[in-house]
């Protein structure tokens, strides 16, 4: 199987700022792989160069064969930018007919995606009347037209409430279990988590970390946090038995690195009946980003 | 061709809305009616029939108005885009640069188009209604029409060069007026002022001619008034218009058009969204 999209060594440099150096990634058909960094990271001047908006310094593109930016890898992505912007005297049904021909596309599909949008009953509407929400949602139709192979979506959800995301996630969802590859960027890290196969990190222009959110985990080896919530009395007992743990309102917190994660749970496994509950709290992806992240910083 | 076509179609529909379809019917169908009202005054004296005088006065008129009308539709095109931020997204399409100039020049012309027919047509049917002679300037109007269009077709061009140049709607605006006053109104009297001042040398024998046909605007004056043989019944600059053979002015006319869309392409090309 083939990559949709292929990028080696890439560099992009601004005068004497280096953007983007020596980036190399690839997407599969079907994957969704999140783009995280901070801002000023170099995830939307990687979009672009993808999409073919502005040249690369060195390094080469590929998408599904074809140079960025060509007409064939034209016809290939579908783009949503961050803060979808559209003309305000357009209804949401015009501007989605315009976009259907531009891509050689029947232009009746444009009430059915807008409905998939949950926008059927603003389509006669204009634009200027819509909400951020809304126009973000016009967006998101747009990126659904035709069948494209690979969507490179900056900033999806922002705007968007949280019914909202879960219904645009299912959409990629939809898109992806049809061979579609899917790269996003996002800062809403806890529905990344949830939602991609793979996570890459940009910092500073250089990717720092690539991987599944298991993997990354491993790899970070950051310590896991476990809650124990004991039985009626039994709190100081608990605490004897697990050297390092804090009271926290009735529940005893405590620390301990990847490797001892087992050990540990099998003493507090040991305590019985003691013990009431018990949560275990791998490093959540905001950890693993500021690890990552830091890690080129110093 | 349809995403041309579907961008077309797009333009028209915003210009309609944003008035600039209302806009422009209006004022030429006013000028032009005052024009051809109030234009007979020296008919008997120059023996032409009423629909010629009114070309003349027409001519003049679409000098001022065309080049005013698309700098106002075209300014926008490209720095409004960048402005909104709908460019990225839009040239992430499967449709290339000049795909969307054409789109965008195909709505405002006929938009252009549409003011020009309008005027000239209450024109010819005042002077008609009045003079039965009339029929004979109708070939003049003719001819002041479709390169009322072409006139139109150069500014529209300028104006899209401009925007692009410029990153902001308010900037383009404000080169788009100072294009606007340079060609049409402080270039005739630059030029009448080097006449006054040269005194018959030879600024005025050759240099004079060229800096005419190279001013689209008096290309277009020339050539309809060289045409239609009225040069008597102008004033100013337009007086010339004999010195200069018609094939002169007429390429011009034909010429500029094209120039200016390349350039407008050109500058389109170097836009990083």
């Amino acid at each position: 199987m083939t990559s949709t999209l292929t990028i080696s060594g890439l560099t992009k440099r601004f005068g004497e700022v280096a953007a983007l150096s020596g980036v190399s990634l690839s997407v599969a058909p079907g994957e969704r792989v999140a783009l995280l960094g901070h801002n000023g990271a170099g995830k939307s001047t990687l979009m672009k160069i993808i999409l073919g908006l502005i040249p690369a310094t060195a390094g080469e593109v590929t998408i599904c064969d074809a140079a960025p930016g060509s007409p064939a890898a034209r016809r290939a992505v579908a783009y949503l930018p961050e803060n979808a912007a559209f003309h305000p005297a357009l209804t949401g049904l015009e501007q989605i007919r315009h976009y259907l021909a531009l891509r050689g596309e029947d232009q009746s599909q444009a009430m059915p995606l807008l409905e998939k949008v949950g926008l059927g009953q603003a389509a006669r509407r204009r634009i200027g009347t819509y909400s951020k929400g809304m126009r973000q949602r016009v967006g998101l139709a747009q990126a659904l037209i035709g069948h494209p192979r690979l969507l490179v979506l900056d900033e999806p959800t922002s705007g968007l409430d949280p019914i909202s995301r879960r219904e645009f996630y299912a959409l990629l969802d939809a898109l992806a279990a049809q061979g579609a590859s899917i790269l996003l960027s996002s800062h809403a890290l806890t529905e990344v988590e949830a939602r991609t196969d793979r996570i890459v990190i940009l910092s500073r222009g250089r990717l720092v970390a690539e991987g599944s959110l298991p993997d990354l985990r491993r790899r970070a080896d950051l310590p896991v946090t476990l809650h124990v919530t004991a039985r009626n009395g039994y709190a100081p007992d608990i605490a004897r038995a697990l050297p390092g743990a804090i009271l926290v309102d009735g529940a005893l917190h405590l620390t301990c690195a990847q490797g001892d994660k087992l050990e540990t749970l099998g003493r507090i496994a040991g305590l019985g009946e003691k013990v009431a509950d018990l949560e275990v709290l791998p490093p959540s992806l905001e950890d693993l980003y500021s690890h990552f992240s830091q890690g080129t910083a110093q | 061709m349809i995403r041309i076509l579907s961008t077309a179609r797009t333009e028209f529909r915003i210009a309609l809305r944003n008035r600039w379809v209302a806009i422009a019917l209006i004022l030429m169908a006013v000028f032009s009616l005052v024009l051809s009202l109030a234009g007979s005054a020296p008919t008997g004296g120059l023996g032409v029939d009423r629909l010629s005088v009114t070309v003349a006065s027409l001519t003049s008129l679409s000098v001022y108005l065309i080049p005013l009308l698309a700098l106002l539709m075209s300014f926008d095109a490209i720095a409004g885009e960048t402005e909104r931020g709908t460019l990225p997204l839009l040239l992430a399409y499967p449709i290339a640069r000049w795909e969307i100039l054409a789109g965008k020049l195909l709505a405002h012309l006929a938009i252009l188009t549409l003011a020009v027919l309008l005027g000239h047509g209450l024109a010819a049917g005042v002077a008609l209604a009045k003079d039965n002679t009339s029929l004979a300037g109708l070939p003049a109007l003719f001819r002041l029409s479709w390169s009322s269009v072409l006139l139109g077709a150069t500014f529209l061009g300028a104006g899209y060069a401009l925007s692009a140049l410029s990153r902001r709607p308010s900037g383009a605006a404000g080169l788009a007026i100072g294009l606007w006053l340079g060609l049409v109104v402080l270039y005739d009297l630059a030029l009448l002022s080097a006449i006054v001042a040269d005194n018959g040398g030879w600024f005025t024998t050759d240099a004079f001619p060229i800096a005419l046909l190279a001013n689209p605007a008096d290309a277009f004056r020339l050539f309809n008034l060289t045409a239609s043989g009225a040069a008597a019944a102008a004033a100013g600059v337009g007086g010339a218009a004999d010195a200069i053979p018609l094939w002169q002015s007429l390429a011009s006319v034909l010429l500029w058009p094209l120039a200016a869309l390349a350039l407008a392409a050109a500058a389109f090309r170097k836009v990083t969204p």
